[in-house]
C-alpha cells in the first residue's frame, strides 16, 4: 500500500495557501474598513463631512480586499460547477 | 419478475431514505458554526444549506459513476446486498446523530456495503486495499491537513484584527461567514447527493433495467437531490450543537477561518484526487480554529467521542449490513422483514431523541452533561 504523499501535500500545500490568502485579505479589509469608518466619523463631526483622505484610502483597500476574496469565492465556485 | 420489482422499489426507497438521513447528518458541516457565531439564524441557515445543496446535485453527476466502483466487486454486487448496505448505513447514521456525533454518512455507506458484500459474495468481492486508500488513510489525513489549515489562519485573522472594535469584526466575520458557509454548502451538494444517484443507478444496473455503464436517469438526480435537501432542511440540530457549541467556543472570525479553510480543503482534494472526507475536513476545520485562538477552550473529550464514532463507523455500518444481508438473502419476507426492523428502530431512535429534544431554538445552549451520559446510553 502506498500513500500517495505527493498528492496529500499538495492538497495541504495548496489549501493552506489559498485559505490564509482570503483570510488575511478579509481581515485586512475588516481592518481597513473598521478605520475608514473611524476616519469618515471623525470628519463628519468636523469640518464639511466628506471623507479625509486618509479615511477614502482605508476605504479603498477595503474594498479591494473584499473584492480578492470575492474573486477567490468565484473561482471556488467555478471549479465546484463542471463545465 | 414481480419480486425484482419489489425489491428494487425497497432498494430505491431505502436510497433515498439513507440521502435523508445523510443530508441532516451534515447540515453541521456547512452550518454549524454560522448558527453558533450568529451570523445565520437557524432556519435560515438551514433553508439556505437546503436550496444550495439541491442546487450542487443539479450541477454534478461526475461522482455517480466512480462511488460505487472502487471498494467493491461491482460485478457481485446483487440488489439485496445494495439493500443491507442502505439499511446499516441508515442505522448508524440515526445512532451517531442520536448521539449528536457528526461521523461520515460516506463511510457508514462504505462500512454498509463491505459488509452486505461481505456476507452474500464472500471477503474476495472486497478490495481491502481499495479501502485502505480510500477511507483509512484520508480518514485519517483529512481532520490533521484541515486542523493545520484552520489553525494557521485562524491565528493570522486574531492577529491582523487584534486593534480593531469588536463590534466591527463581530460584524464583518458574520458578513464574510454568510459566503463561506454557502460555499461548504454547495461543495457539499455537488459530492454527496451524487452517492445515492451512484447507489440507485448500480441497483438499476444490477436489477437489469439499465444497461451496464449507464448514467443515473433524470428521475434519480431529481429524487436524489430532493432527499437530501430536505434532509439538510430538517436539520441534525444535535450535531450543529456539538460541532457550533459542544468542541469549541467559536467566534465569527474563527467561523470565518474553519468554512474557508474546509471549503479550500474540500476543494483541493476533490481537484488534486486525494479525496477526503467532508464530515471529517469540516470537524477538523472547527478544531484548528479552536486551537488557533489564544486562550480558546477545546474540548477534548468531545473531540475523542468524536474521533471514537469515526473509528466504530466502518465496523458497525458493515457489521448491521452484513445481518440485514444475511436475513434479506432468504427471500421477499427477510427483505420485508429487514425494512419493518429498520423502521421500527429509526422510529424508536426519533422517540428517545424527543426526550432531550434539540431545535432551532435551543441549538446554541451548551449541551448538559447528563444529557450526554443519557444519550451515550441509549445509543448502547
Amino acid at each position: 500500500m502506498d500513500i500517495e504523499w505527493g498528492s496529500l501535500g499538495g492538497v495541504l500545500g495548496v489549501s493552506l495557501g489559498v485559505t490564509v490568502v482570503v483570510v488575511v485579505m478579509f481581515s485586512l479589509g475588516v481592518a481597513a474598513w473598521s478605520r475608514a469608518e473611524s476616519h469618515a466619523g471623525r470628519a463628519g463631526a468636523t469640518r464639511h463631512g466628506l471623507l479625509h483622505r486618509p479615511g477614502a484610502v482605508a476605504a479603498a483597500i477595503a474594498v479591494v480586499c473584499f473584492a480578492a476574496c470575492l474573486a477567490v469565492a468565484a473561482y471556488g465556485i467555478d471549479l465546484i460547477v463542471p463545465g | 419478475m414481480e419480486s425484482v420489482t419489489f425489491l428494487l422499489i425497497a432498494v430505491i426507497l431505502t436510497a433515498l431514505a439513507f440521502d435523508f438521513t445523510n443530508g441532516f447528518h451534515d447540515t453541521a458541516n456547512s452550518m454549524a458554526t454560522s448558527i453558533a457565531t450568529g451570523a445565520l439564524s437557524p432556519r435560515v441557515a438551514v433553508a439556505v444549506a437546503g436550496v444550495l445543496n439541491l442546487a450542487g446535485a443539479f450541477l454534478s453527476t461526475e461522482v455517480a459513476k466512480t462511488i460505487s466502483g472502487g471498494i467493491i466487486d461491482d460485478t457481485k454486487v446483487s440488489p439485496v446486498m445494495i439493500f443491507a448496505g442502505l439499511i446499516g448505513a441508515i442505522l448508524w447514521n440515526l445512532i451517531t446523530w442520536l448521539a449528536g456525533l457528526p461521523s461520515s454518512s460516506s463511510h457508514a455507506l462504505f462500512g454498509g456495503l463491505i459488509g452486505a458484500v461481505w456476507v452474500g459474495s464472500g471477503g474476495s468481492a472486497v478490495r481491502f486495499d481499495a479501502i485502505m486508500e480510500k477511507i483509512v488513510i484520508p480518514a485519517l489525513a483529512s481532520p490533521v491537513v484541515a486542523c493545520l489549515v484552520a489553525l494557521l489562519a485562524t491565528y493570522l485573522a486574531y492577529v491582523i484584527t487584534r486593534r480593531i472594535s469588536g463590534r466591527t469584526v463581530r460584524k464583518g466575520f458574520r458578513a464574510g461567514q454568510v459566503g463561506s458557509a454557502s460555499l461548504v454548502a454547495l461543495a457539499h451538494g455537488t459530492n454527496d447527493a451524487q452517492k445515492t444517484m451512484g447507489v440507485i443507478t448500480l441497483a438499476l444496473i444490477s436489477g437489469g433495467v439499465l444497461s451496464h455503464g449507464a448514467g443515473p436517469p433524470w428521475w434519480v438526480v431529481l429524487s436524489a437531490g430532493l432527499a437530501i435537501s430536505l434532509g439538510t432542511y430538517a436539520g441534525g440540530w444535535r450535531i450543529i450543537r456539538t460541532m457550533g457549541r459542544g468542541l469549541t467556543d467559536i467566534q465569527a472570525p474563527q467561523g470565518f477561518a474553519a468554512e474557508t479553510s474546509a471549503t479550500a480543503v474540500i476543494l483541493s482534494s476533490s481537484h488534486l484526487g486525494f479525496a477526503l472526507s467532508t464530515t471529517q475536513v469540516c470537524t477538523g476545520s472547527i478544531l484548528g480554529a479552536g486551537l488557533g485562538r489564544r486562550l480558546a477552550h477545546v474540548r477534548w473529550g468531545v473531540a475523542g467521542r468524536i474521533a471514537v464514532s469515526w473509528l466504530l463507523t466502518l465496523p458497525a455500518a458493515a457489521a448491521v449490513g452484513g445481518t440485514a444481508a444475511w436475513v434479506a438473502d432468504q427471500g421477499d419476507g427477510g427483505v420485508a422483514l429487514v425494512a419493518g426492523v429498520a423502521v421500527a428502530a429509526a422510529t424508536g431512535f426519533y422517540v428517545l431523541s424527543r426526550r432531550r429534544p434539540v431545535n432551532p431554538d435551543n441549538v446554541n445552549e451548551l449541551p448538559a452533561p447528563t444529557a450526554e451520559g443519557d444519550t451515550v446510553r441509549s445509543a448502547a
